[in-house]
Formats: C-alpha cells, structure tokens, sequence
C-alpha cells in the first residue's frame, strides 16, 4: 500500500480562502440591491464590468509571472477587489473609468507586490484613490437617490452614449460639504436642503449603508471576519461626531449621518477588514479600525472632500505593521506582551 | 415583619453558607486562549472494550521508546528471554528500561524502522516468540507503603515505566522531585482530547480501581496537597467510572468542556489551576506534576503486581479497518500484525497515523512496532484523511490567531519563518508553540503552519547550538593565543636573562679575582715549564759537549723545574679551589691531584737524576733507579687512589662534580704524556750511550704511554659523557662548570706544546742519530714520525676543546630556564647544547673532516706498520727485538686509529645530541608523541561511533570538533617526527 506521509495535523477544516472570499461577495449583494433600487442599473454593469476586467488583468499578470492561473483564479480575491470597487464607483461611471481602476488595482497594487497576501494596500481603495485624484469630476457624478434609472440609460451612461451632466445630483455628504462651508447659519441652510434628511440620515443612502451593515453582520455571523473591525471603525467615527454634535451642532453633523451616509458601512465591513492590508492582532485591528474611523470624520468635517474612506484606509494601511508590532497578545507563559520589533 | 425578619436572616445564612461552603465546592474550571472542536471521531471505538491484542511472531523493541538516553542491551542474539524479563536496563538518570513482552528468543540487536517521523531507523532488540507466553517469576507489592519512596523510584524506573500519553518521559524523574520541591498540585491527566483516541477513556471505563490505586502511589511518592483528575465531558462513564472509584477519597474528579488542546499539559494546568507555567520552564516549577492516566495504571502494575510495562492500551481504528478497537498490544508488535488483528477493510488505507490526528505522525512502513508512547493507531481511508490540499497564499485572516492555546501569532510567525527571519519570530515567541496543530487545522489556505514553525525551531535550535560552539571555539582560541603568547614571553625572558648573564659574566671576567688569577697562573706556569723545559734542552746540550757547569745547569733545570710544579700546582689549586671551595670531596680530589702532580715530579726528577749519574756513569746509578722506581710506584699508587676517589666524587658530591673529571682527566693526560716522554726521552739517551738499561727504560716508556693513551682514551669518554649526562645544574654549578671549561683547552694547548717540542726533540736525535749512524736511526725516524702525529691529534683536539668551550657558558642559563618545564625533563642535556648557531655546526663540520683524516692516517700508518712488521718477520731481516719493537709500534698505532675512530664517534653523537636540542625534542619523543596522539586519535574516533546513535546533536558536534583537532595534532607529530628523521639520517 502507498501511505501518505505529512506532517501534522492530519485533519483540517472543509474550508478555503476561495469559500472565504465568496462568502464576502454574497455579503454586497443586499447593498448592491439597495443601491440598483436607489439608483438604478449602473451599480449592477459597474461590478460586472469591473469582475470581467479584474479576472482578465489576474489572468494576464500570473501568466506573465508564470504562476498556475486558475489555481489562484479560484481564490476569488480579484472578484472581491472588483466587487468592491464596482460598488464604490459611482453608477454613472462610464467603461473606461472602471476599466483603468481595476486594472490599476490588480495589475499594480496587487500583482506588482506579489499577489494575493503580499499587498500592503487594500487594491479596492488604491484604485478608487487613483481614479478620484485623476477624474474627480467623473468620479463625483452621484446620481439623486429614489429616482433610479432604466437598464437602457445605464447602459447608454456606461458606453458614453448619454451624457451624465443632466442627470447627476449632488450627494448629501457634498451638500452637507457646501453648505457648512458658505452658509454661516449651517442650520438654516440644512432645513433647507431636503436632500440630507431621509428617515434617520442622508436621503437614499440610509438604507445602502442599512443594506451594508446587513451584510457585514452575516459576514460576522460566518466568522468570515471578527467584531473588531467594524466596531472599531463604527466608534471611530461615530464618537467623534456624537462629541462634537453635542458641542456644536449647528456646524457638525449628527452622528447617525455620519454613520449612515456615503461608504461608511461598505468601509466598516467590507474595505477596512480587508484582512491582507490591515492590522493582524485583535488589539491592533481595534485601534487600526478606530483610527480610520477618527480619520473620516476629520476629512469630512474639517478636510476637502466630502468622503474620505478610501483616504483613511490607505493611510493606516501604512501603520498596519507598526500597529502589529506594538500590539501583540501576551503569549501563555509570559509575563507581559512583547513590544516593538525585536 | 418576622416574615421579613427571617427571610433576611436566612439570606444572610446562606451567604454565609456560600462562602463557608465555597471550600468543599468544585473548584472553578479556568479556560484557556483558543482552541478547537474538531470531529470527535471517538464513536468508532469508545463502545469497544479492551481485548488482548495479537502474539506476533517477531517483537522488535527498540531501545529508545522514551525521551533520554537508549537502554543499554542485557541480552544477546540467541538468547532466551521469559515474558517480563529485563532485556536493557536503563543508562544515565534519564532513561527507562525495557522488558521482553512475552517469551522467545533474542533474534538479533540492530537497526529497524521506528517511530519516528522521519522513517529513521534505530537499534531494535528483536524476539522471535515461542508463543508460550511463559511469565518470568516476579512479585508484587502488597503493601507499598512499607518500601521507602526511593525503594519505589528505583522499582518505577527499573519496570521501564515513560509517559504513557506521548511525551514518553520516563516517570522515574517525574516523580522524583527532592524534598525541596513542594507539590500542590498532582494532576493525573485522563483528558484524551485528540480525535479519535479512545484508549485511556475505555481503560477508565474498565479499569477504574486499579488506575485510583496507581494514583495513590503518586499520592505517597509526591505528596501533593491536591490530587486533581482532568476529564473531558464527552466521557460520562468513565467520569462515574473514575467517581465511583474514588469516593471517600481525596482525589477531586474535574470534568472539563471538551475542547483541544485541553489534555495538553500546559493547558490542562490551566484549566484546572488558573496557573500559567512560565515560557522555558516545568510544571513542577508551579508547584505542579501531571501524569497521564495510562501512567497511573503503569505504575500499579508494576509496584503492587510485579509486572513491568510490557504492554498499553492501544486504539486502533479509521476507516480502513472493519473492527476498530482498544486492544492490550504487547509492546514492540508490529503495527502490521495489529491491523491484521483488526481486520484491515481492504487496500483502501490513505495514511497510517500513530498518535492522534493532530499531533500523531504517519508512518511509511507498517511494519514499525507500538512503543510505550502509542496511545492509537488510524488507519484512515483516503476520503476519511485526504490529502492536503494545495498551499495556497496566507491572508492574514486571524484564525490561526483566534486557536493558538498559546496565544500566539501564528500568521506573523508564518511570515517569519518563511523568510528565515528568526530573531523576528523568536521575538513572537516561537519556542512557545506547543505544535498542538490547531492553527493548520483551522488554516483556510491550507498552510502546514506546524512545519514551517518546527523548521523555524530547529533552525533556532542549530543556531543557538552553532553559536554555543563559536564561542567554545573561540574561546579555545583565544586561550591558544594567550599560552603562546606566554611562551614568546617566556622564551624572550629567558633570552634576555642569557644574554644578561652573558654580559654580566663578561662584566665579571676581567674583575672577578679567581678568574684573574687562574688566567695568570696558568701563563705563569707556562711560562715556568718553559723555562725549565729550556734549561733542560741547554743542560742537555752542555751534557753532549761535556761541559763543566752540567751539574749547575741540571740543578737550575730542576729549580725551575719545581717552580713549574709549583706553577701548576697553584693553577689547579686556583681552579679547583676558587669556585667550589664548599664541596669537600673536591678538595681531596684537588688535593690527591697536587700530590699526584707532585709525586710524578719527583719521580721524573729521579729518573732524570739517576740518567745523569748513568751518563755520569756513576756510582750509586742503580741506587738512584731504585729510588726513581720507588717513586713511581707511590706516584702510581696516588694515581690510583685519585682516580678512586674521583670515581667516588661524583656519586657522593654535589653535581658540581659533574665537569671535573674531564679537567681532572685532561690534567692526568697531560702529566702521563710527559712522563712518558720523559721517559721516552730517557730511553733514547740511554740507547745514545748504549746503556744497559736502555731495553727496560724503553719499555717503561711504552707503559708510560700506554697509560697516557688509556687516560686519552678516559679522557674523551668523560667528555662524551659530560654534556650529555643529565645535569640538574644549579646556576652556581653552571658558572663554576663555566668556569673550569676554559682549562682544558689550556691544559691541551700545554700539550700541544710539549708534543711539538717532543717531536722536535726526536726529529733531532735522529738527525744525530743518523749523523752518527747509529743503528736505530730508523726506529728514531719512525718515532719521531709517531710523535708527529700525536702533536697533530692534540692539536686537533686542542681546536675540539676550543670550539667546544665557548657554548658551555650559554647553556647555563638555558639549563635553568628549561627546568621550568617538566613535561621535558630529557630535553635539559641536550638543550644545553642547544642553539647552536650555523657557524658552530661549520665548525663541527670541519672538525668531524679533521678527525676522519686523522683516523684514516692512523689506520693506514697501522696498516703500513703491520704490513712492514710482517715483511721483516717473513724476510727474517730483523732482529727479534726490532721486531718486539716493531710490534709494540703497531699496537699503539692500533690505539691511536682506535682512539682516533672513537673521537670520531663521540663527535657524532654530539652533532645528534645538538640536532635533538635543535628540533627541541629526541627522536624517541617524537615517536612516542606521535604513537599518544594516534591512539588517542583512535580512542576518539571510537567514542564517536559509541556516541553516534545516543548523543544528543550538541555532543556529537563537540566530539567531531574534537576529532578534528586530534586529527590535526597527530598530523604535526607526525610530521615533526619524519623531519626529525631525516635530519638524522643526514647527520650520520
């Protein structure tokens, strides 16, 4: 008889990273949903477009570098980037805008550093950073919630054939952002700009962020990922802005706005816990996730742009080492826990 | 109001009752960081109870089935052996023994494929059973409480008793932890928290009282404070099992959540104690010992029934067999005949595994044995057990992190391992992780974490064990280089106080009185022998014209005469005396020489005297020969009482002794070769005027010389000897050997002189002889010729003496300085005439060519003087008394080529004496160096055969280290000593 000789453990778990990666996709789609109800089919070709690319540019690179193309094809980790970056993007985006940040966050901050588990940043958000310092104008093009276009003018968008001056709206993070910059009286100004108030938050997008915050919660559920992130995110900006309400809350924004408007869940759950790029101890991801938190609420009520997820997430990408070195758990047997490199 | 009144008071009692009662109450479970439910797998198996497993055919025991030094073998292929016999006994304090499971016969000691990993194989001790099964007589312990503890220690280690639950640590060490070391707690591990395994599970089941009983042994060898079971919950009968046994007992049964790695040591610790033992340390050091439940049972058999852990319980199960069990397998049964026991299902077996499926190992061949430690048997089927998927990439996901019992990060240390970064991952605690597996078991990306972090420990381990040896090594050299440097210091110290006193003995030499003195006392008395020696020649000459003043001339001769004795006496009074004045036995040598001296003196004075009244032709001539004879004889008998007693000197005297008798001899030399040719001298004259006596007086003449050529002969045998005899000279000695050493070359350049004047003298009587026509004007020819050749000898050992004279006074304190070390005593002599300089060895060069010639002329006048002996013997042409002459010519030739031949040699050993000191070291040292280090060599090489299977890396690294050292060494020794046969090999 031929016996298999390994080392141990001889059992594993019926799992892989390509079931983990899946599983995070099926978490988008209650958010994806929201946003086609909200804004119409754009949401939708945006992912799709951005899927077909972002397997193309994986498929192109661990060719060129001579790598078996659908044993990692299969771990699902380019889908993920292209879901999220699709979701991100706004619906009224045309081809080529997805096409130039997929590629860029496959081919570049991805393949470039070695693949999956070798990129210091979340491949999503440096693509979005790119394409938002490029083509700010294209990139800013929201369309007004609750008035969802046809598949036919999501399409006609996509492919450029219609253009997207006469349909797009403000969002209310860029009212919210031009108001408390012109108005003295932001309170006024806010009463009267119908867009900001939905039932609890912004108008529309309340409920993507629900929808969001749905997803995560399954993703937890399915120890796909840890309380950590979210929570640490959710507090990160949500106390900062309580704070500051409660202090002054003509000229900042409720907390349940904060929470609830722009990619502050899709961050929370989904970009920020991108599990390569972030901190790696339970302690290092709490204070990792707070502080990406912290840092959209200052962007967004002191900085200039309306929206700063992709912003923070990098810029603690940056300090996730550092942060790891500095946070990690007393082992069994040791007094204290080890600090800083050795 | 009472109502309300009592209510209170009843809380308050039962809070008081809580608290009171708290103590009785179990104690709190503590948990630990992470681990893992995987499937229990225990179904298979647990409903089974244990029966026998199979008697096979062979039992392969190997002799390492437990941490710590291999058993050493009591037994030989071929012997029989009886179930229960000891067949190794344990070697070093870490080690167990083993016993031979059934009965048979010993079929060989030898390499079998064992339990390892990696499908080593290791010394087996194999039995051929003979199926009888016959019990060896043993006996059991009613009552161990009456055996001391240590009585119990040594019967647990002699029964071969490991831990039975996988670390096999043999239980003698365990348990015998000193008085100092306070147990509190016993913790008698019966968690079995590995998938699958259901041997100690079902062994409680059945065997509960036996197991309690083995506890309390540990009880009586420990004495713990507490006495804690840790069982899984998943095994409700044996925890009413184990319950029922040890009501009314002190033994606390704590049932813990069914999690892995909660049977691990550590963890269960903490489980039951809350305590944490530190990273590096032991359980004991926290006031805990664990023994695993099989242990327990071990134990009882061996104290109370007499029977050595022969056999365990054995779970044998999987997939790929039809009847998955727990057997009782007798230890060394191939796992082979055990799955056959267990009715192996089919062709469908994926991977054997032995241990657990998380911590077990599998194996490449069925046919390794079950060893103490093997607590379970998978044979699992390729769909039970696959193989593991393809490592895919890690990311970071944390589940790893959110298992490790110890509270690790594994997916840093992943990364750190990978890329060899090990100072990053011993800084994340990687010698901390207890391989328990739940980290790769949980992966998603399939990552053998395990692997990679025993690869990383292991590269950690050699590091650790390289840098222990660098340092060794270092260290070792730099004491090489601090010794070395001692020794140029040394040596440089040793130079720089020869050459100071060198200096100072210089510095000393013009002031110092003795020497002064000696120097000019000598001149003096050569001068004074001169003088006499002159008027000798003139009252010889006025004797041949027949002058009147002969009388006056011959009175003045013999004042000088005794003004040169006199002369000579003070030099030899001054030698001996000055320096070595304290040495009282020197002074009657000094003293037995003067009247020696003298003696000789006066008999010479007499013979002169008595041919002047012959040549007078006096009267009283024959008186005056009496006397003259007389004299001689009592001259003769000094002699002889000098040469005792200078015989008799150096064994009773100090070694100052040691350089006198050369000067001693040369002195005796000297004065035999002027008596004698005075008597020649006499001889000679006698014959000019036909005296009578002339035959005699020639005679007297040939022993005269042939005393002197004995005295040579001493002479040069004494010189041979003097530097090479052993001569723990104290630095006084040496200056005063310094001292004497110029004498001899004086005394020979006397020598040289009166040999020249001899020969002169001769050279002239025979030109008068022939002149006159005298009949033996050859004869005189012929001696002149003899005469020459003895001046040329002396003047040759004349330059011997000079060039030997100056190293006499460096060896001093060379000698003193070598006396420091004692591993060399030989090597004193030799190096006293050591550091010989080129020009020296020229000079010996030449002298060794002078002394050749000088034999070579010797032999072949021999020769000629035989073969002209022969020639008139034949032709009858001579008289017989030419040809006794002729005859008494060709011995002394003989003598001379003989003393010529023995010069020669001496020289030789000489030169081999300085290339000795020269190399530092004799050849025979050499050669025993060389011979010490090849066998020591030898013995190291086989001490690492004997190491090789037992010691641990660490030692077998020092060993071959060491080897590689003697190796080198017996290179050099070699090496020294090929050089130094060849240089001999040139020197002869």
């Amino acid at each position: 008889m031929s016996l298999i000789t390994s080392t141990s453990p001889h059992a594993t778990v019926k799992n892989n990273t390509g079931a983990f990666m899946r599983q995070v996709i099926y978490a988008t789609l209650p958010g994806l949903a929201v946003l086609t109800w909200q804004f119409g089919w754009g949401s939708v070709i945006n992912v799709l477009w951005a899927v077909i690319v972002a397997l193309v540019s994986e498929a192109l690179f661990l060719k060129a570098r001579g790598r078996n193309i659908a044993f990692y094809l299969k771990d699902y980790s380019a889908v993920v980037t292209a879901v999220l970056l699709g979701l991100a993007l706004p619906p009224t985006a045309p081809w080529w805008l997805t096409l130039i940040g997929v590629s860029f966050a496959i081919i570049v901050a991805k393949q470039l550093y070695g693949g999956l588990g070798m990129n210091p940043f979340n491949p999503a958000m440096v693509g979005y950073v790119l394409l938002l310092i490029s083509f700010p104008v294209a990139m800013t093009q929201w369309l007004a919630p609750g008035e969802p276009l046809s598949f036919v003018q999501s399409w006609q968008l996509f492919t450029g054939q219609l253009p997207v001056d006469g349909l797009s709206g403000a969002t209310p993070l860029d009212t919210f952002r031009t108001v408390q910059s012109s108005a003295t009286d932001t309170a006024n100004a806010l009463a009267n700009q119908g867009i900001l108030h939905g039932q609890f938050a912004g108008l529309g997008w309340e409920w993507v962020n629900l929808a969001f915050l749905l997803g995560g919660l399954y993703l937890i559920s399915r120890k796909i990922i840890t309380w950590h992130i979210p929570v640490g995110f959710l507090a990160g900006l949500g106390l900062p802005a309580l704070l500051a309400w409660l202090i002054d809350p003509v000229r900042f924004a409720d907390p349940l706005f904060q929470l609830f408007s722009g990619g502050a869940m899709l961050g929370a759950f989904f970009i920020a816990t991108d599990p390569v790029s972030a901190a790696t101890s339970r302690t290092g991801r709490l204070i990792y996730a707070l502080l990406i938190g912290v840092l959209i609420w200052v962007i967004r009520s002191f900085g200039g742009y309306p929206d700063a997820v992709a912003f923070s997430v990098l810029l603690l990408n940056l300090s996730a080492p550092f942060i790891d070195y500095y946070t990690q758990p007393r082992t069994y047997g040791h007094k204290s826990s080890n600090r800083g490199v050795s | 109001m009472s109502q309300a009144q009592t209510n209170k008071t009843r809380k308050t009692r039962s809070v008081f009752a809580r608290l009171t009662s708290g103590i009785r109450r179990p104690a709190k479970i503590h948990d630990f960081h992470g681990g893992i439910h995987p499937p229990e797998m225990k179904h298979l198996s647990n409903g089974t109870p244990i029966t026998a497993g199979p008697l096979p055919q062979q039992l392969i025991l190997p002799l390492n089935m437990h941490i710590g030094a291999p058993a050493k073998p009591l037994v030989a292929p071929g012997d029989k052996v009886l179930k229960g016999q000891m067949i190794a006994e344990p070697i070093g304090a870490v080690s167990a023994a083993i016993h031979a499971p059934t009965s048979g016969t010993v079929s060989a000691i030898g390499p079998r494929p064992i339990q390892h990993p990696s499908g080593m194989d290791a010394v087996c001790i194999v039995i051929d059973t003979d199926g009888e099964d016959q019990w060896i007589e043993h006996q059991g312990t009613i009552d161990y409480t009456e055996k001391s503890p240590a009585e119990l220690v040594d019967l647990i280690r002699h029964a071969g008793i490991a831990g039975m639950g996988g670390a096999g640590f043999p239980t003698s060490i365990k348990v015998n932890l000193g008085d100092h070391q306070r147990v509190e707690q016993l913790i008698i591990n019966a968690v079995e928290c590995e998938p699958y395994i259901t041997a100690d599970d079902r062994l409680m089941r059945e065997r509960a009282e036996q197991i309690i009983t083995g506890i309390h042994i540990l009880q009586y060898l420990l004495n713990p404070r507490r006495t804690l079971i840790g069982i899984e919950d998943n095994k409700p009968e044996a925890i009413s099992a184990i319950k029922r046994a040890c009501k009314g007992c002190d033994i606390e049964v704590r049932v813990v959540p069914t999690k892995y790695p909660s049977g691990g040591e550590k963890q269960l610790i903490q489980l039951l104690t809350g305590k944490e033992v530190a990273s590096g340390q032991l359980p004991a050091q926290v006031g805990v010992v664990c023994q695993n439940v099989g242990t327990a049972y071990a134990i009882k058999r061996a104290v109370c029934d007499g029977e050595p852990l022969i056999s365990r319980v054995t779970t044998l199960t999987g997939d790929g067999v039809s009847q998955p069990g727990n057997y009782e397998v007798l230890l060394g049964t191939p796992v082979r005949d055990l799955l056959a026991h267990g009715n192996l299902a089919g062709l469908d077996i994926g991977r054997l595994v032995m241990g657990g499926p998380m911590m077990g190992f599998t194996l490449h061949n069925p046919g390794v044995p079950v060893v103490k430690t093997t607590n379970c048997i998978i044979a699992a089927s390729p769909e039970e057990l696959p193989e593991p998927p393809p490592e895919q990439p890690c990311i970071r996901c944390g589940s790893c992190a959110e298992v490790c019992p110890a509270n690790l990060l594994p997916q840093q240390l992943y990364w750190h391992a990978k890329n060899d970064d090990l100072e990053k991952a011993q800084h994340h605690n990687l010698m901390d992780c207890i391989e328990c597996g739940a980290c790769a078991y949980v992966c998603p990306s399939h990552i053998p974490l395990v692997q990679y972090y025993r690869y990383a420990k292991a590269e950690v381990r050699q590091q650790a064990a390289d840098q222990v040896k660098a340092d060794k090594a270092r260290q070792r050299f730099e004491a090489r280089q601090a010794r070395i440097e001692q020794e140029q210091a040394e040596k440089e110290a040793r130079r720089q106080a020869r050459l100071e006193a060198n200096r100072k003995k210089k510095e000393a030499g013009p002031t110092a009185a003795s020497t002064v003195d000696v120097a000019a006392l000598k001149q003096a008395s050569l001068d004074a022998s001169k003088a006499y020696k002159a008027a000798v020649k003139a009252a010889k000459a006025a004797e041949a014209e027949g002058a009147d003043n002969l009388a006056e001339l011959k009175a003045e001769a013999d004042r000088l005469k005794a003004v040169a004795d006199k002369a000579k006496a003070a030099v030899r009074d001054a030698k001996d005396g000055a320096p070595v004045a304290a040495a009282p036995a020197e002074d009657t040598v000094a003293k037995l020489k003067k009247q020696v001296g003298d003696a000789s003196s006066a008999y010479k004075a007499a013979v002169k005297v008595a041919k002047a009244a012959e040549a007078e032709g006096a009267d009283n001539v024959a008186e005056l020969k009496a006397e003259a004879d007389q004299l001689k004889a009592a001259a003769d008998a000094l002699k002889a009482e000098l040469r005792e007693a200078k015989t008799n000197a150096p064994a009773s005297a100090a070694p100052v002794t040691q350089a006198d008798p050369v000067a001693e001899l040369k002195k005796q030399v000297g004065d035999a070769s002027s008596a004698y040719k005075a008597a020649v001298k006499t001889a000679k004259q006698a014959d000019e005027d036909g005296a009578d006596n002339a035959a005699d007086l020639r005679a007297e003449a040939d022993r005269l010389k042939a005393v002197a050529d004995q005295l040579k002969a001493d002479l040069r045998d004494a010189k041979a000897n003097a530097p090479a005899s052993p001569a723990p000279v104290a630095p006084t000695a040496s200056t005063a050997a310094a001292a004497e050493q110029p004498d001899p070359v004086a005394a020979l350049k006397k020598q040289v002189g009166d040999a020249s004047l001899a020969y002169k003298a001769a050279v002239k009587a025979a030109k008068q002889a022939d002149e006159d026509g005298a009949g033996n004007a050859a004869d005189l020819h012929s001696e002149a010729g003899r005469l020459k050749a003895i001046a040329d000898q002396l003047k040759v050992e004349l330059r011997d003496a000079k060039a030997a004279a100056p190293p006499t006074p460096k060896a001093a304190p060379a000698t003193t300085a070598t006396t420091d070390s004692p591993a060399v005593p030989e090597e004193q002599a030799p190096q006293s005439l050591a550091e010989v300089d080129p020009e020296q060895a020229a000079k010996r060069q030449k002298r060794l060519k002078g002394l050749k010639t000088a034999y070579n002329m010797a032999h072949k006048q021999y020769k000629e003087a035989h073969a002209a002996y022969e020639r008139a013997e034949r032709n009858e042409t001579a008289s017989a008394d030419e040809l006794q002459a002729m005859q008494g010519k060709i011995d002394k030739l003989k003598a001379k080529a003989d003393n010529a031949r023995d010069a020669l040699d001496a020289l030789v050993e000489e030169a081999k004496a300085d290339i000795r000191a020269h190399t530092g070291k004799d050849l025979k040292t050499l050669k025993l160096e060389a011979a010490r280090a090849e066998s020591a060599l030898a013995d190291k090489q086989q001490e690492l055969e004997q190491q090789r299977s037992s010691a641990s890396e660490d030692t077998l690294e020092a060993l071959s280290s060491e080897l590689q050292a003697l190796e080198s060494e017996t290179q050099i020794a070699r090496k020294a000593l090929k050089q130094a046969v060849e240089e001999q090999g040139l020197a002869e």
